[in-house]
């Protein structure tokens, strides 16, 4: 008995952040899940010229916590013809799927579960497979047409999507060399460049890729409200649609994050190997010292006295947070010296995610809906053989580049107009061919349905 | 030893698996047990080693065959649960080959052990530190000693492409 | 198995544990609930459904799904090649790094320009 206790105390001395990092993820990620989805409804209060709702906390903030409760204690309701062990098993998987596939992300240098792995980028990406498995169970398990066919669609929607996904990502890893999420990072600091701009046709495509495959506006067709009665969910209520919506969240965190990987320079500050734009290390604890400041000049004007108290509360927050950054700064003490890279590496991530995030929401309530059959012909015919094009493209300019001599900025520049060319002629057959196509798709209307077309 | 035991955790979860698979009434039931036998085989890879293998089999079988197979189920509805009377006899016949199967399997298993250099061999796996990473080292021998099945694999799945919308042509115009 | 992966083992172990255990404390923790059996039905904009479940599907799903296996098949194929390429052409390697692809990828374009032509990637019925 005693070696082996030995032997798991050694193991977890050595592997300590790891598991604090799975530990974390579990706690923590379900309530960024709903904070987003906050973030979401004040934006879209903005974009609506509405005033979004101010009851519960300042500004709304404390919402979420209150909906997460109702929805714990809400009644679980199983339909009488549902299978029993699918309805428990679908949203299970989906969460399973979402959350292990974030541990392969890297939030910082430091903060990793899956330390140094050869797949890297991959286990995340691979585990992202599961993902439609966990519609399509969960929509078959509700024995309710609607739900059936919401869980097709969306499934056949994720499928066409994945595989765009998949060879968005292939130039990225051309670039790269490597699946390992920190030689990731570490090739776009030597290279001084972040791959977005040496595949930025790449990097577009990935980004539409990830708003399908999250099954967001402007694709959320099979799970709108006024569609499909959110699709293959509707018969999933309380406890078990708050597993999807986690699911959903995650998965957008988790494709934010490769992508900001992949091209955005992950971790790395803006300009990290130019020495005169070092005062940038500085942003964290002054964006942190601003958000506290204004927390502060808010907190005065506050109704009612609690939530004054909760914005003073959150301005400490803010400060106490920017302190330790001040503190870790590379001339600080030590030992937040070595906590450096670390924390000013999540910072960077973070922040650059969000941004990703941040697209998201906007392009959520800014373009309307996409048609089924329109989607599917946006991925098969255009994005599809456009990825692939531009893998080849990305091949030829590294082999121009370092064959030929030729300048590296040259040949990216060279072949991605070659790539925007070609897409613009995908773009006109595929005009050419829809105007073909539409006359026969209007006249057959059980199409668009999904039931059978005879 | 740890090796072992995420071994026996993963065979386990396999066997286990493998057996509810098939006696399953309902095929999306199956379907689902096949899912847990796939993922606890691909950590069975992992656990040797062959990490790419681990995520191909994640994503190909997993995320893509299972998926076409729950839809075929679906299309088709074969999730209809079978009458149970039409296996009853079968379910004993079945079970009398399997076991006259693995006791051969195993009567020639333990035999040949004790036959000079005819035995089962062991080879020592070569010890971790010495592995090149494994997506490197994959892809350098399939672009090295398996070149001409790397191509060969394209025209195969150009006749699975082929194959597949002419079937499925038969039955939309039947 | 490699070092590296036992904490995301049971991470993912972790991950499986929460909804189940979460859905078993709830279980127990939430109140009663009435209602009738109407409860139970499907639910169809609240109309009582009329048939059961079974209406057939559209086959295009099917064929979606049988591309999707093959495309994802050619991107795994992808991923290999793309993390070597850099280091073949540092070998001065260029073309080795990429006719053998070019030649894979150039089969299934033929594939994807008959599929194109063919219509199997659209809504309609195949051509």
């Amino acid at each position: 008995m005693s070696p082996m206790l030995h032997s798991i105390l050694a193991f977890v001395q050595a592997w300590w952040v790891e598991l604090l990092c799975a530990l974390l993820i579990v706690l923590v990620v379900p309530l960024i899940a709903v904070y987003i989805a906050l973030v979401e409804r004040k934006f879209m209060a903005d974009v609506q010229a509405r005033p979004d709702s101010t009851r519960v906390g300042p500004h709304s903030l404390l919402q979420q916590i209150p909906d997460a409760l109702k929805l714990l204690f809400k009644e679980d309701l199983i339909p009488a013809n549902a299978d029993q062990f699918i309805f428990w098993f679908a949203p299970v998987l989906s969460m399973t799927a979402a959350l292990t596939s974030m541990g392969a992300v890297a939030f910082g240098p430091w903060f990793q579960v899956a330390r140094d792995i050869n797949l890297g980028l991959l286990f995340a990406v691979g585990v992202s497979a599961l993902r439609p498995l966990g519609i399509i169970l969960g929509g078959w398990a509700s024995n309710n047409h609607y739900p059936i066919i919401g869980a097709l669609r969306s499934t056949a929607q994720l499928i066409s999507y994945e595989t765009t996904a998949g060879f968005a990502l292939v130039s990225g890893f051309l670039l790269a060399g490597t699946l390992n999420v920190r030689a990731i990072v570490e090739i776009q600091r030597t290279d001084q460049a972040w791959f977005v701009f040496l595949a930025p046709v790449g990097f577009f495509i990935y980004l539409i890729a990830s708003i399908v495959e999250t099954n967001r506006e402007p694709f959320d067709l099979p799970e709108t409200k006024s569609e499909l009665v959110a699709g293959s969910i509707a018969e999933y209520g309380g406890f078990r649609w708050l597993l999807y919506f986690l699911a959903e969240y995650a998965n957008r965190i988790v494709v934010a994050s490769v992508g900001t990987t992949l091209f955005l320079g992950g971790w790395l500050r803006p300009f990290p190997n130019v020495r005169w734009l070092i005062w940038l290390d500085a942003a964290p604890t002054l964006l942190l010292a601003a958000v506290g400041a204004y927390c502060v000049f808010r907190a005065g004007k506050q109704p009612a006295r609690e939530q004054s108290l909760f914005m003073w509360a959150v301005a400490l927050a803010c400060f106490v947070v920017a302190a330790i950054f001040a503190l870790a700064a590379p001339f600080g003490h030590l030992p937040f010296e070595l906590m450096h890279n670390g924390l000013y590496g999540a910072f960077w991530l973070l922040l650059k995610v969000s941004a990703y995030i941040y697209i998201f929401t906007w392009l959520r309530f800014t373009l309307p809906r996409f048609r089924f059959d329109q989607l599917m012909r946006l991925g098969w015919h255009i994005l599809i053989p456009l990825a692939l094009i531009n893998v080849v493209d990305v091949g030829i300019a590294l082999a121009l580049s370092s064959e030929f001599g030729l300048n590296r900025w040259l040949s990216m520049v060279i072949t991605t107009v070659a790539t925007l060319g070609a897409a613009m002629l995908l773009l006109h057959w595929n005009d050419k061919y829809a105007d073909a196509a539409s006359a026969g798709l209007l006249a057959d209307s059980s199409v668009v349905e999904g039931t059978h077309a005879g | 030893m740890l090796d072992s035991v995420i071994f026996y955790f993963f065979a386990g979860i396999a066997i286990v698996s493998a057996v509810l698979m098939i006696t399953r009434r309902n095929a999306i039931h199956s379907a689902i047990f096949l899912i847990t036998t796939l993922l606890a085989t691909a950590g069975i890879f992992l656990q040797l080693r062959a990490e790419f293998l681990f995520i191909s089999q994640i994503i190909l079988f997993v995320g893509g065959i299972m998926v076409l197979f729950i839809f075929v189920i679906i299309l088709v509805r074969l999730d209809v649960p079978l009458p149970q009377v039409r296996w009853r006899t079968q379910k004993w016949i079945a079970l009398l080959v399997t076991l006259a199967v693995g006791m051969e399997a195993g009567v020639v298993l333990w035999f040949a052990r004790k036959i000079p250099g005819q035995g089962l061999i062991f080879p020592n796996p070569a010890p971790a530190d010495k592995l090149h990473p494994n997506t490197e080292e994959l892809a350098r021998s399939l672009f090295g000693s398996y070149l001409l099945p790397f191509e060969i694999a394209s025209v195969l799945l150009l006749v699975a492409m082929v194959g597949a919308v002419v079937m499925a042509k038969k039955r939309i115009d039947a | 198995m490699p070092p590296a992966y036992i904490p995301l083992l049971l991470f993912s172990l972790l991950v499986l544990a929460f909804p189940v255990v979460t859905l078993i404390v709830l279980k127990y923790i939430r109140p009663g609930s009435g209602g009738g059996p109407t409860k139970f039905q499907p639910y169809e904009y609240g109309i009582l459904p009329e048939t059961s479940a079974s209406r057939p599907y559209s086959t295009r799903f099917y064929i979606i799904a049988m591309l999707f296996v093959i495309f994802n098949v050619e991107t795994v194929f992808l991923f290999p090649w793309a993390v070597l390429f850099r280091s073949w052409l540092a070998a001065h390697l260029a073309g080795f790094a990429l006719i053998p692809m070019f030649v894979f990828l150039g089969i299934l374009l033929v594939g994807y320009v008959w599929l194109y032509k063919k219509g199997a990637f659209d809504l309609a019925s195949l051509r």
